[in-house]
């Protein structure tokens, strides 16, 4: 494949014999053994993912909350150290341009991680608005690798690499310098895209193959009991369409606005301005834009992104990511509906390639991990 | 590693002789090239298929492929086991897990079908 972007991890993907794919430009790995065995490690185990191809974004420098705030739809003064927050970037419109994670990693330094997809598109628009600012920007992607261990075990195999990992509480990250001398630093999150407690870990490209190589060595295996099982995009896209979460491309997009996508608790119109917020409030009431659902299928065949929506004959929306949730051991599908379609229970036929598949709408999450 | 007793289609579906009529079912490649089936959409017993023309489908977790008709002919026989349970295809795609069987249509070129030997080196070309 020509001109696709390796992760720090490339080869060891291959070596693993991996299937993989071109996904935002990056050869990655779809599949090491089968979808349905790593997303069932993830809900049952430990899944390890290379999520390299993310892209890593940090700011520092007096104005860096300000230029923050003024992107971000979340609110950032509110952020402690150590904090992590989900939030949209959105354009003056109110569409989405990209979904995000904003770490406030250290006092004055803050990282914001964005779809591999979307990364080019967010860079320009950070110095779109750096203009006048006392910002110290750069893209870190390149030189930092990331991973992440996702399931119930997470904790034990993360432990494994740094023993204080459990102190640290959901959406919240540490940042160390294992080397004084040493500008790289190594960042642990408790974060995740699975719908489990995990972590991601951020370092210098140099660690990505001795993290992987320890983690799924057998003597790691031994320890914990369970291996550490390799995860690729294909589990990755199961494990979160069973938590909800969207992903830009299917449920999100810039003709797409955050509140009708069901994203209203990462939106704080009330922070003051914002990129959007004027748009935002105009569209908020909008009767007529349609709203994200979850769809549960009668019948085992799965609805895929572009199958319409019917209700009593009329179209009243699209399904926009769908697929067979092995936890569920059910047909699930993420869509737009109008809004007198979307309530939950309201019953919904489903265009599938020409053949009527009916479906019922529930509600969000489809899936939610044992406390 | 196929058996030479089948002929196959180029679109990854295997046929073979019973009697008079023509047993269909996909390959153990197909098999590993799509994993975790959880779908299969036959058609009815009475239905005509045409030589390389979709007669169904079949749904992995991530994508949905079509099936090919590997000759012309009438569906007289669906195996709902497979329907039931498409995961019996991947345990057994030469044997438990066949698809139709198809009364084929005077003049059906089965003998065109590529020959085990004639499909591995067709698996080994798209291999690169």
């Amino acid at each position: 494949m020509p001109d696709l972007l390796k992760t720090p991890l490339h080869a060891w993907h291959v070596a693993q014999g991996a299937r993989l794919v071109d996904f935002a430009g990056f050869h990655l790995p779809v599949q090491y053994r089968s979808i349905v065995e790593e997303h069932q490690a993830v809900r049952s185990g430990v899944g390890l993912f290379d999520i390299s191809h993310m892209g890593r974004l940090t700011f520092s420098g007096p104005d860096a909350p300000a230029l923050l705030q003024h992107l971000f739809t979340n609110d950032i003064p509110t952020m402690k150290p150590g904090q992590v927050r989900y939030g949209l970037l959105c354009n003056e419109e109110g569409g989405i341009l990209d979904d995000v994670l904003v770490y406030r990693l250290e006092p004055h330094f803050w990282l914001m991680v964005v779809n591999a997809s979307n990364r080019e598109k967010i860079v320009g628009w950070v110095y779109r608005h750096l203009s006048g600012r006392d910002v110290k920007f750069a893209d870190r992607t390149f030189d930092w690798c990331m991973i992440a261990l996702q399931g119930p075990q997470a904790l034990a195999a993360t432990r494994l690499m740094d023993p204080t990992c459990g102190e640290l509480r959901y959406y919240f990250a540490k940042i160390g310098h294992p080397n004084p001398d040493d500008a790289e630093p190594q960042i642990v999150s408790r974060t995740g895209y699975t719908g489990e407690d995990g972590f991601e870990i951020i370092a210098a490209n140099r660690w990505a193959e001795v993290m992987v190589g320890f983690l799924c060595h057998p003597a790691t295996t031994a320890r914990l009991g369970t291996p550490v099982v390799p995860c690729g995009l294909g589990a990755r896209d199961t494990l979160r369409l069973e938590a909800a979460m969207p992903l830009y491309g299917h449920e999100l997009s810039e003709s797409i606005d955050p509140l009708q996508a069901g994203l209203g608790w990462a939106v704080k119109l009330d922070k003051g301005p914002f990129v959007g917020r004027e748009a935002l409030l105009r569209r908020k009431d909008d009767p007529k834009l349609p709203v994200r659902v979850g769809l549960e299928m009668a019948g085992k065949r799965p609805a895929r992104e572009g199958c319409p929506i019917l209700l009593q004959g009329q179209a009243v929306g699209t399904v926009c990511s769908g697929t067979f949730a092995p936890t569920l051991q059910k047909a699930i599908a993420m869509a737009y509906v109008a809004r007198h379609a979307a309530a939950p229970g309201t019953r919904l036929e489903i265009d599938v390639r020409g053949k009527t598949e009916p479906a019922t709408v529930v509600k969000l999450p489809f899936y939610t991990r044992p406390k | 590693m196929y058996p030479t007793d089948l002929r196959y289609a180029r679109t990854h579906e295997w046929a073979r002789k019973e009697g008079d009529l023509v047993v269909v079912g996909i390959t153990k490649y197909a098999v590993d090239l799509l994993t975790d089936l959880v779908y299969l959409d036959l058609p009815e017993v009475g239905e005509h298929t045409f030589a390389g023309s979709s007669f169904g489908e079949v749904e992995s977790v991530k994508a949905v492929s079509d099936l090919y008709a590997p000759v012309a002919g009438e569906v007289v026989e669906v195996n709902q086991a497979v329907v039931q349970d498409p995961t019996v295809i991947a345990s057994d795609p030469y044997g438990k897990g066949w698809l139709i069987k198809i009364r084929p249509e005077a003049g059906a070129a089965f003998d065109e079908l590529l020959t085990a030997e004639q499909y591995e080196q067709q698996i080994a070309s798209e291999a690169h």
